[in-house]
C-alpha cells in the first residue's frame, strides 16, 4: 500500500503513528503479567535459617535437616575418610575450590569450618537431583573398584567426594554448595547464617 | 454486493431446508461442512497409518473431557493436610478411592497421556516415511512440530500435579534445565518455578498451565494444522499430488469426498483404539510402571530423590540425549549442551521439509538409502527410549552418545544422502487396488 493520490498521507501517517504507539504500551503492559511470575515477596521471606543439634551424630555417620526447601547435609567425617580427601585431587574437577561454591571460611581442604564437621546442600549441581549416600568404599559400592567413599547422583550420575567435591568428566559442572552457618555451641549449628551476618 | 450465502444456498421449501437457509445467510454453516468433509476430496489410496491424525484429535477430546471432570475435584496445593500428606497427592487419592468413578475418568486421563504420544509418534512417522512434509506442505509440517512441543509441555505440566515423587524429582530436573543457559539460566529457572525450589508456586502455575494455557494454544494449533492441510489437500501413500488430474468439474480424479468415505473409514479406526485403550485403562492402567511410574504413589519429598528416576517413556529418548552430552564445549559446561541437543532433537523435525532433497516423497519409490537409514534411525530411537529409563552407567552412557550421533547425523546428511539415493519413478496417478 504506497501512499499514492487515493489515500491521505498525512492521516495514514497519524495511523501509523498512533497504532505504533498504542502497541508498545500494550508491549509494556506485559510487564505485570511477567513479574507477577516472580518468587512473591513471603517466597522470599521464606529463607529463615535453621538450627541442626550436632551432638548425636556419630563419627562415620550424615544427617539431613531442611532450609529453604532444601535437604542441608550435616556429615561428620572420620580421620581416614579426611586423610582420603587429598588423595583424590587429580580425579576432581575443582579441588581446591577455587569457584564460589561455598563461604570463603570453607574455601580450605575440607570445605568445612570443623575440619571433621562437613555441611553441604544436598542437591547435585547438574539438575538438582538429591544425591545417594555411598560411604562404602571399593568395588562393594557398586560404583567402582577403587571409590574412596562420597555420593552418587542417581538422576545422571554424578559423583562426589566427602566434602562435596565433582569428580571430573560427570554431567555435574561444580562442587556441591556450602551454605553459611556457624557454630552456636560445639553440638549446634545454625544453617544459613555468618558469623558476620548474626 | 457480492453473492451472500442467503443466495447460495436457497430452500427446497422443507422445514429443513427454510432452517438450514436461515443458518446459511447468518453464519456459513453448509458451506463449512462442504469445504471441511462432504466436499473435501481426500486421496482414495489411503491406508491405514492415515487413522493416527483423527485418532489424535479423537484422544485429544477425550484428554480435554476427562480432564473437565477431574479440574471439578483436584486440589493444586502442595501444602500438608491434617495427615501429613500433601494436599494435591491426597485429592488425587480422593478421586481414586472417594469420588464415584473417578478411578475411571483419571485413568483415561492418564492413559490418554501415553495414547496421545503413541498415536502422535506414529502419526509423525507416516508422515516421515510417506514425505508428508514436501512441498507444498511444509506449513501443516511446522503446525505439527509446534504441536508436539506443546503437546510435550502439556504433559510436563500434567505429570506434576498429582505432587508424587517422580512428578516432584521429575520437575526439579527439567525446571533446573532452564538454569544451564549462561548468564540469565538461575533467573530464568526461578521465574519459572515462581519460587527458589519447586514448592507450591510451582504447581499452582503448572496447573494453570495445564488446564488453560496450553490446551488453548494446542486447540488453535490443531486448528491451523487442518486449515492448511484443508487448504493444501492431504498426501498419500505414493506422495504424488492428486491435484494434477482433475475431471472437468474440477475434483480430482483420484480424490473421494471425506465425508463419508473417509469418516466411515475412520471409525473403523476408533473402534480398533478404543478396544485397546479399554484393555489399558481396565486392565493394565499403570502400563507396567511406563504410564504411571512406581514411585509416583510416593508423595513428594523435597528432602529425598527416589534411587531412581526416570521420565515417563514418551521422553525418554529425548532424556537420553539430554543424558549423553558430557563434555563441556566452548568453555559452557556439558549440561548446557545437554540440554541443547534434547531441544534440537525435537526442533529438528521442523526443518526436514528443507533437509530432503530427494525427487520423491514416499518410501515406495525411494532408494534403499532411505530405507535404510531410517530404520537405522528407528532403532537408535528405540535404543535411546530404552537407555532414557535406566540408571546411568558408563556403558550405557557411550551407547546412547552413539545413538545421538546416529540421530543427528540422519537429519544434518539428508540434504546429501537424500539426493544420492536411486529413486524409483513416481506413478502419474496414486496406485490403488
Amino acid at each position: 500500500m504506497s501512499c499514492d493520490g487515493k489515500v491521505d498521507c498525512g492521516r495514514r501517517r497519524l495511523l501509523v503513528a498512533t497504532a505504533a504507539a498504542g502497541g508498545a504500551a500494550g508491549v509494556v503492559a506485559v510487564v505485570p503479567f511477567v513479574a507477577s511470575m516472580l518468587p512473591s515477596e513471603r517466597a522470599k521471606s521464606a529463607g529463615a535459617p535453621v538450627e541442626a543439634d550436632i551432638s548425636k551424630l556419630a563419627p562415620g555417620e550424615m544427617m539431613t535437616v531442611e532450609w529453604r526447601g532444601k535437604p542441608v547435609w550435616i556429615i561428620h567425617r572420620t580421620k581416614e575418610m579426611l586423610d582420603g580427601l587429598a588423595k583424590l585431587d587429580a580425579k576432581l574437577a575443582d579441588p581446591k575450590s577455587e569457584k564460589q561454591m561455598q563461604p570463603d571460611y570453607c574455601k580450605n581442604d575440607f570445605r568445612s569450618i570443623k575440619p571433621e564437621i562437613m555441611v553441604a546442600v544436598g542437591i547435585c549441581t547438574h539438575l538438582g537431583c538429591s544425591p545417594t549416600e555411598k560411604f562404602q568404599t571399593g568395588a562393594e559400592s557398586g560404583i567402582d573398584a577403587d571409590w574412596a567413599g562420597g555420593f552418587l547422583c542417581p538422576c545422571h550420575g554424578s559423583t562426589f567426594d566427602l566434602a562435596g567435591r565433582v569428580y571430573t568428566g560427570k554431567p555435574a559442572p561444580d562442587n556441591l554448595e556450602v551454605p553459611p552457618h556457624r557454630y552456636l555451641s560445639d553440638a549446634k549449628i545454625v544453617i544459613g547464617e555468618d558469623t558476620k551476618g548474626a | 454486493m457480492a453473492a451472500s450465502n442467503y443466495e447460495k444456498f436457497k430452500s427446497d421449501g422443507t422445514m429443513v431446508g427454510n432452517v438450514t437457509e436461515w443458518i446459511d445467510a447468518r453464519f456459513p454453516m453448509t458451506s463449512m461442512w462442504k469445504a471441511h468433509l462432504s466436499e473435501y476430496y481426500a486421496p482414495k489410496n489411503f491406508n491405514f497409518w492415515y487413522f493416527f491424525g483423527s485418532l489424535a484429535l479423537l484422544v485429544l477430546v477425550l484428554q480435554i473431557v476427562t480432564g473437565i471432570f477431574l479440574v471439578m475435584h483436584y486440589k493444586p496445593d502442595a501444602s500438608l493436610n491434617a495427615s501429613g500428606v500433601p494436599v494435591a497427592f491426597a485429592s488425587v487419592e480422593y478421586i481414586m478411592r472417594d469420588v464415584p468413578w473417578g478411578w475411571l475418568i483419571r485413568y483415561m486421563h492418564s492413559t490418554g497421556a501415553s495414547a496421545f504420544f503413541i498415536v502422535v509418534y506414529l502419526h509423525m512417522f507416516r508422515g516421515v516415511i510417506y514425505g508428508s512434509y514436501r512441498m507444498p506442505r511444509e506449513l501443516i509440517w511446522i503446525f505439527g512440530v509446534m504441536i508436539f512441543l506443546a503437546l510435550m509441555a502439556e504433559a510436563f505440566a500434567g505429570y506434576l500435579l498429582p505432587w508424587g515423587q517422580m512428578s516432584y524429582w521429575g520437575a526439579q530436573v527439567i525446571l533446573n534445565l532452564f538454569s544451564a543457559i549462561p548468564l540469565v539460566g538461575n533467573e530464568l529457572a526461578t521465574w519459572i518455578r515462581g519460587d527458589f525450589v519447586i514448592g507450591d508456586a510451582t504447581l499452582n502455575r503448572m496447573f494453570s498451565f495445564h488446564v488453560i494455557a496450553i490446551p488453548l494454544v494446542l486447540l488453535g494449533l490443531v486448528v491451523a494444522h487442518i486449515l492448511a492441510l484443508h487448504e493444501v489437500g492431504s498426501n498419500n501413500p505414493d506422495g504424488v499430488e492428486i491435484k494434477k488430474k482433475k475431471d472437468e468439474r474440477g475434483i480430482p480424479l483420484d480424490g473421494i469426498p471425506f465425508h463419508p468415505y473417509y469418516t466411515v473409514k475412520d471409525i473403523v479406526g476408533v473402534v480398533g483404539f478404543l478396544m485397546a485403550f479399554s484393555v489399558i485403562v481396565f486392565f493394565m492402567p499403570e502400563g507396567g510402571g511406563y504410564f504411571l511410574e512406581y514411585n509416583n504413589f510416593v508423595p513428594a519429598d523435597p528432602l529425598v530423590t527416589p534411587p531412581h528416576i526416570a521420565p515417563v517413556w514418551y521422553f525418554t529418548p529425548y532424556y537420553s540425549l539430554l543424558r549423553a552430552v558430557t563434555y563441556p564445549l566452548f568453555g559452557i559446561d556439558a549440561k548446557f549442551w545437554g540440554v541443547v541437543a534434547m531441544g534440537a532433537g525435537v526442533v529438528i523435525f521442523a526443518f526436514l521439509p528443507w533437509l530432503d532433497r530427494s525427487p520423491v516423497k514416499s518410501i515406495r519409490y525411494r532408494g534403499p538409502i532411505f530405507k535404510w537409514f531410517l530404520a537405522i534411525w528407528v532403532v537408535c530411537f528405540f535404543i535411546l527410549g530404552y537407555l532414557g529409563v535406566l540408571a546411568p552407567t558408563p556403558g550405557r552412557t557411550l551407547v546412547s552418545q552413539i545413538c545421538t550421533v546416529i540421530y543427528f547425523a540422519f537429519f544434518l546428511g539428508m540434504p546429501i544422502w537424500s539426493k544420492l539415493d536411486k529413486c524409483q519413478p513416481e506413478p502419474d496417478r496414486v496406485t490403488f487396488k
